[in-house]
């Protein structure tokens, strides 16, 4: 297995020799992860809540159809974003197919339904009077509502993370809705599935390489979290 | 403790029927199978579908396809996994076969690239003669084009073109999608730009594409196909004896007959090499 190994000897060092190349890779991701989850998380959040403290019809319905969509595999959201976003489609005027925004877009769509779930979980397991005792102390709903969630932070922080440990690592929507285009839409997964398919091994261990160690950060982060929320 | 006892039977019997399959497969692939890693081109225009039948029905041996960049493609022959490359990057392969990677290096045939672009054609270069011209002006006048920018045989055909423009084509306008043939049309197609594309993709796609063909016929169009077995002495377990079959098979002039006679849309997209004239 030379090619193992030197392959990854020479992704060690692109990794450390600072490749621009690579690096503006890793960026994109982020910036695309990033800014997909903080457009997701407050409306799910919030559609969570009501959820778990609302009584209305269609209420458990709901509830599996979030369950149920968790498990959408994500070529499936991307083909969805493609044919809405195509000059073909409803939304081609936009002109949104194969730039961040769509990548943004899909990634929403992904991890929507496990914020949700999640955060429900969450909340769930609080107790319905800690919502109650605020509404009758006074508290108008959107503070009580504040409360609730304070109450809940590491689990709602949880699903945070897990929510972007599945977007990170998502390659099918970004690579269809996204193209792969270099410096504007690569991001690490699609890189490695252009990299493998070059046949350039090293920079994708070392693309595999962050990625893996950005896993085990947000596992440990979720861990610690999770520890400290026991405690409280 | 009942299901604990189950449960490692089971267990026991998953890794048995693996540790099975296993040794099948490595006997099936000891035997009669030939592992040929093709462009994307051959496969996708169906021209091996057309071929290989007859191959494995004279031979008794199998032909197992798998589909690639040319990158990858000898990528695959470099480290043993595959026993015969049909690739078009002459200069690559060259190079594969000067550093012993390959052997017996034979030319089947030849199809052409084409430059689409929107059927309004903005950069004007409809009918240029020139390869290199045309792509010259699409750079200067910061035309979109899409690359297929994945080290495959067309990718490195557009370094070449852009070379002889002397244009380093960067910025806004020039898009590396690392990307296959068909993703590629259909990007270009949804953002209005150009692209360079060998001539089959071309064939089996454009009823779905707001392109046309805007620049063929320069003699730089021309895309050459070989076909080089894997160096036997690089590997062990390598069907050599296989791969030099194919080998002498598609450049006989039975099959390099069926090269010419192959069409989609009732229209010829491979010219024979190995084997000239009627």
């Amino acid at each position: 297995m030379e090619s193992l190994s030197g392959a990854s000897r020479e992704a060690f060092y692109l990794l450390l020799s600072g490749d621009p190349e690579l690096w503006t890779v890793v960026g994109i991701s982020f910036s695309v992860s990033l800014r997909a989850i903080l457009i997701a998380a407050p409306l799910a959040i919030v559609v969570a809540f009501v959820l778990a403290h609302a009584r209305f019809p269609g209420r458990r319905p709901m509830l599996s159809a979030f369950n149920a969509l968790q498990a959408v595999p994500a070529v499936v959201v991307g083909l969805t974003v493609y044919l809405l976003l195509s000059r073909s489609g409803p939304f081609g005027n936009l002109r949104l197919l194969f730039t961040q925004n769509a990548m943004i877009l899909g990634q929403v769509l992904l991890c929507f339904p496990l914020l949700v779930a999640l955060s429900h979980a969450a909340l769930q397991a609080l107790d319905r009077r800690a919502w109650e005792t605020a509404r009758t102390l006074g508290a108008p709903p959107w503070r009580a509502m504040l409360t609730t969630m304070h109450e809940v932070r590491f689990g709602l922080l949880a699903a945070l993370i897990a929510g972007f440990g599945r977007i990170i690592a998502e390659v099918g929507s970004s690579l269809m809705v996204g193209g792969n285009i270099l410096g504007a839409t690569r991001n690490i997964p699609t890189a490695i599935a252009l990299e493998t398919s070059k046949g350039e091994y090293a920079q994708g261990i070392a693309l595999g390489a962050v990625l893996l160690a950005l896993a085990l950060a947000l596992n440990m982060a979720l861990g610690m979290v999770q520890g400290r929320g026991e405690m409280a | 403790m009942r299901n604990c006892v189950a449960l490692k039977t089971l267990l026991r019997a998953s890794v048995l029927t693996a540790t099975a399959l296993l040794v099948m497969a490595t006997a099936y692939a000891q035997s009669g199978v030939v592992r040929l890693s093709t462009t994307t081109s051959t496969e996708n225009s169906g021209l091996l579908e057309e071929l290989l039948p007859r191959f494995e029905q004279r031979s008794g041996l199998r032909v197992e396809v798998i589909a690639v960049g040319t990158g990858k493609a000898l990528r695959m022959g470099r480290d043993g996994d595959v026993d015969v490359v049909l690739v078009h990057a002459p200069a690559a392969e060259e190079k594969f076969v000067a550093n012993g990677y390959g052997v017996n290096r034979r030319q089947v045939m030849y199809n052409d690239f084409v430059i689409v672009g929107p059927r309004g054609d903005p950069a004007g270069i409809a009918g240029t003669k020139d390869a290199a011209q045309a792509l010259a002006r699409l750079a200067a006048q910061r035309a979109p084009f899409v690359s297929r920018g994945d080290d495959s045989g067309t990718h490195k055909m557009e370094l070449a073109l852009w070379r002889s423009a002397d244009v380093q084509p960067a910025g806004q306008w020039y898009r590396e999608a690392g990307q296959g043939m068909g993703r590629v049309l259909l990007m270009a197609s949804e953002l209005d730009a150009y692209t360079l594309c060998d001539r089959g993709t071309w064939l089996a796609m454009h009823e779905k594409l707001a392109l046309r063909v805007l620049v063929q016929g320069d003699q730089r169009l021309y895309n050459p196909y070989g076909i080089i077995a894997v160096n036997p002495a690089r590997h062990a377990g390598l069907q050599y004896t296989g791969a030099m079959a194919l080998i002498d098979w598609i450049i006989s002039r039975e099959a390099q007959e069926l090269i010419r006679g192959f069409r989609i849309n009732n229209e010829p997209l491979f010219s024979p090499l190995a084997v000239r004239g009627p």
